[in-house]
């Protein structure tokens, strides 16, 4: 059981929260435009990786923001938070 | 033959408190403070159980959480009996009953007890290899395999006690309260962190407690009696919270641990009477020492499982600390120094020990001296290689090692003793530092595996550590603590510290005997009857890594999870396959730690606090009319409401009949509602609707649906524009939550930049349904004021009007089809309009329906349910909705999905109707379709979602998705029954009134 940081109520238990997979992949601007093929790169491809990942996560018994989190998925240590629009931690 | 084997009076026993307690049906008598063990071996019973496999008589091995043998069913006449309990664990009361588990018909004659004879006929996987052939026999073997198996009875009432739980934060959690544990709580509590102490057992003080070396000192005193004013101190002490009888079960990440606090376990019949049995602590802790102890190893010989082989540290236990004898004429076994002082222990309360077997050649520690001075002989360099006796140990036969300890030379010595101690060395209780996701690294020199890394979080002290001597074990938690808790100086730097050093080791994890392996039986995992030659025998069988030795022998997977021999499993399985230990690793140390009853998980969250459920305001109307209820998410809904002797099918058909014909009302205050506003609002609902909103007037509903990014449905319902930047959107009742989610979702991560608001006003509003050609006419009755025309009230808009002072909206929507109206009103009001429109409809008949004439009116309709005709797999076209998809707009959630190759398929599964062939036959919903009677393997095209009898068309109905639906209007189908075959006719999805007339009539 985490212990989440919500960038916007501080420490909070993880069942206040819910996950929402990998992060930093953008809703394309144009889909009409795309082939097959880079519409299913968005739409079903994600990343499963030993080590660190980014992901969503969403305070939905709480201030219900979605935020960021960097966690090494091997420990589950949470390596960074932070907030929507934000550039991802680079260490 | 009962025999009282107390041997002194203990302090930790009242032996002005007589206890009387049943085993196995004969009443024995026991003192307040021992345990059903204790009790049973000063009564000198020692055969309490049969293993699980061979059914051989065991005895108890050990003094606690650990005990593989002595597992027991407790109040076994009752119907609230507990299984699988631990004599070593329960606390005796006036009362107690219990009884052997595995045996029939008793522990003394056990039929079962035939397989032991029969043990060449079982080896590993032998259930595995023995019963896969012929394959369609395993239906017949599995009764009987079943019959047999299992250990304990389970209960088969309601449990009667009251369990709880609790959240505890503490700056600090010290688990266990042996002497590092009890230093360390004093320490960080006297530092102003604000501590919690666990142990499981009912005294503090751990094995030092009782401890009577004289070798073992601290500041000039035993080490007992220091510790002993230790343990009175701490109750002076602020900020710490200590809580025996506590079991820490599992330690998960982030310092989240969960324990079990045993309340009235130990309290007689009476006492425990509407008192909270256990309780499940939930600690979120900033900082967790850990402080478990070790639990000593057995040693693996022939024959090792006799009732009377016991640890040779639970012995003196049983001792020191219980004042009870486990054997008039005793033994140890040993391959360290501890078993020594066991045995001195034993002497010094005047119990005879008859000799001491070392596997070492030698050993120069102080206490071998006081032994020789007591005349007990020891055996150096010998092992055991056979023992005697079947319900009770009678002797055992040693010989000499040979110098690389593989084989036994010389000649047999026979002994006789009635208790053998074995002493096989210490594993440090790691379980649950390696549950908290920490890593351990293997001693090689010790054979053991100890803690890699402390972190800012988290250290181990003490024994768990790796730390067994009493010197080492307070300098190094002095050197531990001024780290972990950041603090000068601890309280105990400059006691004087004197204690004995073992010097010698000698480790064998497979010893030896005269007979060949395939003739021995050496128990690794006692409870289960695994040995080292099933071990031996995955291992040529091709099994390599731990984990699945572990499952092919069962070795570890009993009640105790191997927490006595799963280091010798995996030493047998390194020396055999020639590898090292440390590279081999440990199996998985999963929670709980020690067993926990349902009763503790589930907490006060029984019965009617099972799951939270929520109520409409109308809901005390419902009761009073006898309606039945559905559960739809949380929610209670009316299902439908019976008069008299009706059926739930001869109600459906009559609420479904009237709410055409007159009027009926409906209780719709669970579908979601979220108000949406803000300037960018009607290019929101553009983005995540199918279709277009920006040319929505105010004061006009539209109906909406929802896709996933994958184009397939998620979502329905009404949504209405209540001004130029404020709509109100209705869900789906299940959907309401996620949709709001959802929503959430794009408008903080994709769409930033739109300004929308979006508030869960479900619970807000109350709203009841007015349905039927009637309802018109009602609504006049209550809301003279308003102009019901067509012109001014038409079909799908709204109105905000006020009935009795109170402001409500009103939506003229329909869901079945009928002229429909909507009433919203505020939440505390809705039992009152519900009630307003009760006695205006009387005069017209009015019919409050359930959820279930709802689904039956919509289906004549062909309107879908979401989740019901649709899976997540069904775009709108497979729907035949095509007319909501926009084809105008650029872009919204889902568009770029519905002409993916996938979905643009012709032949995909599309929703129709469905008429029988015969019109009474009603349809099975979930049932397969299928266009071939004959054709094997048949294709399954399809299958029914909705089924019902209409009693408007007189005839049954049925949505169903089918295969290239679209194109099979009119064609014939079949629907194989278990004893019929149902032809079907492919239909249009509306089958009543199809001209929509009816919305305007």
């Amino acid at each position: 059981m985490f212990l989440i940081n919500c960038p916007y109520c501080g420490e909070r238990d993880q069942q206040e929260f819910k996950a929402g997979g990998e992060a930093h992949i953008e809703r394309p601007k144009q889909p009409t435009e795309l082939s097959d093929d880079e519409w299913a790169e968005y739409l079903f491809m994600r990343k499963n990786i030993k080590g660190v990942q980014f992901e969503r996560w969403n305070h939905a018994h709480g201030c219900r923001k979605w935020f960021n989190m960097a966690r090494d998925t091997s420990n589950d240590e949470i390596k960074a938070i932070y907030k929507m629009g934000e550039k991802p931690p680079t260490q | 033959m009962t025999q009282n084997l107390r041997v002194k009076s203990s302090e930790f026993i009242d032996e002005t408190n007589r206890i009387s307690f049943k085993f196995d049906g004969k009443t024995y008598y026991g003192f307040k403070g021992d345990t059903l063990a204790s009790a049973l071996i000063a009564n000198n019973v020692h055969l309490v159980g049969r293993s699980f496999k061979y059914h051989r008589p065991r005895g108890i091995m050990t003094c606690g959480s650990e005990e593989p043998n002595a597992i027991v069913q407790v109040n076994p006449n009752s119907n609230i009996t507990e299984p699988n309990a631990r004599a070593t664990e329960i606390e005796i009361y006036e009362g107690l009953e219990a009884s052997s588990q595995n045996c029939w018909p008793s522990v003394h004659f056990d039929i079962g007890g035939i397989n032991n004879f029969l043990a060449p006929l079982f080896p590993a996987g032998f259930y595995y290899k023995t019963f896969m052939w012929p394959k369609s026999f395993w239906e017949k073997y599995e009764f009987f395999i079943r019959h047999s198996a299992g250990l304990g009875k389970s209960p088969n009432t309601r449990d009667p006690d009251i369990y709880d739980h609790r959240n505890i934060h503490c700056d600090v959690l010290v688990v266990g309260a042996g002497i590092s544990g009890i230093l360390a709580a004093k320490n960080a509590a006297k530092n102003n962190f604000k501590t919690l102490l666990l142990d499981e057992n009912n005294e503090l003080g751990g094995s030092t407690i009782f401890e009577t070396n004289e070798d073992n000192k601290i500041n000039h005193n035993s080490a007992s009696e220091w510790l002993k004013k230790e343990i009175y101190e701490l109750k002076n002490i602020k900020n710490l919270e200590i809580k025996s009888r506590t079991s820490v079960a599992a330690y998960h990440q982030y310092n989240y641990l969960l324990a079990r606090e045993n309340l009235t376990d130990h309290l007689n019949k009476k006492d425990k009477k509407n008192k909270i049995r256990q309780r499940l602590l939930k600690i979120r802790a900033k900082k967790v020492i850990l402080a478990t102890g070790a639990l000593e190893r057995p040693l693996i010989f022939n024959n090792n499982d006799r009732p009377g082989i016991m640890l040779s540290s639970a012995i003196k236990k049983y001792s020191n600390f219980y004042g009870v004898a486990c054997g008039t004429r005793n033994i140890f076994f040993t391959n360290n120094d501890s078993a020594y002082e066991s045995a001195l222990s034993l002497h010094n309360k005047g119990i005879k020990v008859e000799a001491i077997i070392d596997i070492r050649e030698n050993s120069d520690a102080k206490i071998i001296k006081k032994i020789n001075d007591a005349g007990i002989k020891i055996y150096w360099s010998h092992t055991i290689v056979d023992t005697r006796g079947y319900k009770r140990l009678s002797g055992v036969s040693i010989m000499k090692l040979s110098n690389d300890g593989t084989s036994v030379t010389g000649s047999k010595i026979s002994i006789s003793c009635d208790c053998l101690g074995i002493a096989g060395g210490w594993t440090p209780a790691v379980h649950l530092y390696t549950q908290s996701g920490s890593k351990l690294t293997f001693d090689e020199d010790r054979k053991i595996f100890i803690p890699k890394t402390d972190t800012k979080e988290q250290i181990s002290v003490g024994s768990c550590g790796g730390d067994f001597e009493l010197d080492r074990i307070i300098t190094n938690l002095n050197y531990k603590l001024k780290n972990f808790l950041n603090i000068d100086k601890t309280d105990f730097e400059d006691i004087a510290l004197e204690n004995d050093h073992e010097t010698s080791k000698r480790n064998i994890w497979l010893l030896p005997s005269d007979r060949s392996i395939g003739k021995t039986k050496s128990f690794v995992d006692y409870q289960n009857d695994a040995t080292a030659k099933d071990i031996k025998l995955a291992l040529r069988e091709g099994f390599r890594s731990i984990e699945h030795v572990k499952r092919y022998t069962t070795t570890g997977m009993g009640t105790d999870q191997g927490k006595l021999g799963n280091m010798h499993a995996l030493g047998i399985i390194a020396d055999t396959a020639g590898v090292k230990m440390g590279e081999l690793g440990t199996t998985t140390f999963r929670p709980p730690y020690t067993p926990l009853t349902f009763g503790t998980i589930v907490g006060r969250n029984v019965g009617e606090f099972f799951d939270t459920f929520r109520r409409t305001p109308m809901n005390d109307w419902h009761i009073k009319n006898k309606a039945e209820f559905e559960n739809v998410g949380q929610w209670k809904r009316p299902w439908y409401y019976p008069k008299e002797d009706e059926t739930m099918h001869q109600a459906v058909q009559r609420e479904s009949k009237a709410a055409r014909q007159s009027a009926g009302i409906l209780d719709a205050s669970t579908l979601g509602k979220i108000d949406i506003q803000g300037s960018d609002a009607s290019e929101f609902l553009n983005r995540v609707y199918t279709n277009a909103w920006s040319k929505l007037a105010i004061g006009k509903c539209r109906y909406g649906l929802m896709l996933n990014e994958d184009g397939m449905v998620y979502d329905d319902g009404v949504t209405t524009r209540l001004g130029e930047n404020h709509y109100i959107m209705t869900t789906t009742t299940g959907g309401a939550a996620n949709v709001l989610g959802k929503l959430e979702d794009y408008l903080q991560t994709e769409w930033p930049e739109l300004d929308v608001y979006l508030t869960s006003v479900t619970d807000h509003f109350a709203t009841a349904s007015l349905c039927g050609p009637n309802s018109k006419k009602i609504l006049n009755k209550i809301i003279p004021d308003l102009d019901l025309s067509d012109d001014n009230f038409p079909h799908m808009s709204f109105k905000e009007v006020l009935i009795d002072k109170i402001k409500c909206r009103v939506m003229r929507i329909s869901f079945t089809g009928e002229l429909s109206y909507e009433i919203n009103a505020p939440a505390s009001y809705g039992e009152a309009i519900w009630q307003k429109c009760i006695e205006a409809g009387k005069e017209f008949n009015i019919t409050p329906y359930g959820t279930e004439t709802m689904h039956l009116l919509r289906a004549e309709k062909g309107f879908i349910i979401v989740g019901q005709d649709t899976d997540g797999t069904m775009t709108p076209i497979d729907l035949q909705m095509d007319w909501i998809v926009s084809k105008k707009k650029y872009d919204f959630i889902g568009k770029r999905s519905l002409y993916r190759s996938d979905t643009i398929k012709e032949n995909r599964k599309q929703l129709v109707g469905l008429l029988t062939e015969d019109p009474n036959i009603v349809l099975e919903e979930g049932a397969q379709i299928v266009s071939e009677l004959n054709q094997k393997p048949v294709e399954m095209l399809g299958h029914v979602t909705s089924s019902y009898f209409s009693p408007n068309l007189n005839k049954s109905i049925a949505l169903a998705v089918v295969k290239d639906g679209k194109n099979m209007r009119g064609k014939k189908l079949f629907i194989p029954m278990e004893n019929k075959n149902i032809s079907v006719t492919v239909s249009n999805t509306i089958f009543f009134d199809e001209e929509n007339k009816r919305i305007n009539a």
